[in-house]
């Protein structure tokens, strides 16, 4: 139900509304994950690079490897917690990265229209007909894995995503009231743009983004697990599950829990993200 | 009618040629193309010469020229690892990817659309309950590591499926639901919530009162309606569907385009790789012709109303 009031606010960030437990558990989650990697260096029971061929391959046994140990002896769990730095480092960078470019061309592409709309709403198709592996499997093979060129793959494929959502909305939003009489008082286009529309499509760009970080770190394991990504060596999830591809048959340990991490926070930032979309977008409860 | 085919047929025709531009500028992406596709230690004399001859000391948009005249031959050049046409390669493992992502997709719609269509029917029960937190799940699991886990189960353990390669269509089993489980999830859940909302609308109300049976509602009224989401979604995964055969190829070393194209990085065949993401681009492109198709005969206001762009 949307009161009146909801209604000629527009939409609100947080409108009055209790909070579904699915988002309570999405918070709960992805807090911890972020609260465990930030506190990585303090909690790891070992240092994450430590070679140790005595204890390689072992199984989880509290209290030395609670997770187990990797091919190299290397402790996992040491491993998962400040790999979680790096995978949400990227995922994060990268939503926001093309988070900007996205937005601002869709800012200016629903505004102004015309040519500049067509051109950048062909040139999304354009990328939306390339999938993402592919585009990144062509562009690692000439630039190079590392970790720069993983982001600038990661944004360069995704910006489509806020595009076309933002475009949508200014569009919708050219034609307000609000609209009319900032241009009407002699309103610059920029002030309008960013001053007038821009707040009141945040609540989607939240959504966007939300949800496209979740994506951003399937996105990342996958071409780490491929080698793709980030150089070998670097904790990553994605290269923690590849670590554990030869082991397979003989230590399922080694690939199962950066797997779990990749899932449970993956899972935790897509509650959050469908909870803030039903109630940001009253038409969908 | 016709009117919208040819628009929909002009826009794939424009985005075709915008991924050959992409084709083009990712051999001049590391700068200087005959870095990448010579040896390391070339003499500089010979680099230049491999520049005049290859054409790489001409202007971009001249070889861009060239590069597009030979394209539409069919002509990706040859691959420095097989030695031989790259558009051959890339065509005859063509076939196997087709049938795995046929696999996949099936796979996907087999489970989806029933979960979907009953979840919707039966809103809040246990079974809907049930959908939505296997949709949370195949949303959230990465391919690879599920791949993995499948492969450790049921190819390792309970020695119920081969381990990798292609012996028949029981290698297809785990790579279609490796590479089928984020399409189906997706699916499901925007059926679900796409039969709910019609399933609100006045004209059920009206179709229910006039005595037909839920059936009929259903099949006749309904789905249709509820239908084109769905479709415009399948048409999204395709790119996902195809992202996720290159994972679920890798992984169980099954002989489609992603193995072979990851596999040419490792070389540097970059001819291979070029081919790769055109001919990739080029099937996404034709289904998403098809679904434009599909959409305007589900529903004729887009035919009808959306000729303006």
């Amino acid at each position: 139900m949307i009161t009146s009031q909801e209604r000629a606010g527009g939409k609100a960030l947080f409108p009055g509304r209790a909070m579904n437990p699915g988002g309570m558990i999405g918070l709960f989650i992805v807090g911890c994950v972020v609260l465990l990697s930030l506190l990585a260096p303090w909690i790891s029971p070992h240092d994450p690079g430590l070679q140790d061929i005595n204890q390689r391959l072992r199984p989880p046994a509290w209290p030395d490897h609670p997770l187990g140990t990797d091919g190299l002896g290397r402790d996992i769990l040491s491993r998962i917690l400040h790999g979680a730095r790096i995978s949400l480092g990227i995922s994060l960078s990268a939503a926001v990265l093309s988070g900007v470019v996205g937005v601002s061309l869709g800012l200016f592409a629903g505004y102004f229209g015309g040519i500049l709309d067509g051109l950048l709403s062909r040139l999304a198709d354009i990328q939306q007909a390339v999938p993402f592996l592919v585009l990144a499997i062509g562009v690692t093979a000439v630039a190079g894995p590392g970790l720069l060129n993983l982001v600038l793959v990661l944004s360069v494929t995704t910006w489509v995503n806020y595009f076309r959502v933002v475009r949508a909305e200014v569009l919708a939003a050219r034609e307000e009231q609000y609209v009319w009489a900032a241009r009407a008082v002699g309103c610059s286009s920029a002030r309008i743009i960013f001053r007038h529309i821009l707040p009141n499509v945040v609540a989607s760009i939240i959504v966007v983004a939300t949800l496209l970080i979740a994506n951003m770190m399937i996105f990342e394991a996958s071409l780490s697990f491929l080698g793709l990504g980030v150089p070998p060596g670097t904790p990553t999830w994605g290269r923690l599950v590849s670590d554990g591809r030869e082991y397979v048959t003989s230590a399922w340990w080694i690939s199962f829990f950066p797997g779990m991490a990749i899932f449970i926070t993956v899972m935790g930032i897509n509650l959050i993200g469908d909870w803030l979309r039903e109630s940001l977008d009253p038409r969908s409860s | 009618m016709p009117g919208y085919v040819f628009q929909r047929l002009c826009h794939g025709l424009l985005v075709l040629w915008g991924v050959s531009v992409i084709v083009f500028l990712l051999m001049h992406l590391s700068g200087d193309p005959a870095t990448v596709l010579l040896p390391l230690d070339t003499p500089p004399e010979e680099v230049e010469a491999f520049r005049h001859k290859m054409g790489l000391d001409r202007p971009l948009p001249i070889q861009y020229l060239f590069f597009v005249s030979r394209v539409v031959r069919g002509d990706f050049g040859y691959s420095y690892h097989y030695r031989t046409d790259a558009l051959e390669i890339v065509l005859q493992r063509l076939p196997a990817t087709l049938r795995l992502a046929a696999a996949a997709l099936s796979f996907s719609l087999i489970l989806a659309l029933p979960a979907g269509v009953i979840a919707a029917l039966k809103r809040d029960s246990f079974f809907d309950v049930a959908v939505r937190v296997l949709v949370l799940i195949g949303q959230a699991v990465p391919g690879f590591w599920l791949a993995l886990m499948l492969m450790m189960l049921f190819s390792v353990r309970l020695r119920w499926l081969p381990v990798s390669g292609y012996t028949g269509w029981r290698s297809l089993i785990l790579p279609a639901v490796t590479a089928g489980s984020f399409s189906m999830a997706s699916i499901a859940r925007l059926l679900r919530s796409g039969l709910l909302e019609v399933l609100g609308k006045d004209y059920i109300l009206t179709a229910r009162a006039k005595g037909l049976s839920s059936t009929q509602v259903l099949t006749r009224h309904a789905l249709k309606n509820a239908a084109i989401p769905a479709v415009t979604m399948i048409a999204i995964q395709t790119g996902w569907l195809l992202g996720g055969s290159v994972i679920a190829e890798v992984i169980f070393a099954y002989p489609g385009l992603g193995y072979l194209a990851v596999n040419s990085i490792g070389y540097r065949d970059l001819p291979v790789i070029q081919c790769f993401v055109a001919v990739m681009a080029a099937m996404v492109v034709v289904v998403n012709l098809a679904v434009d198709l599909i959409y305007a005969w589900l529903d004729p206001r887009i035919r009808l109303y959306r000729n303006d762009h």
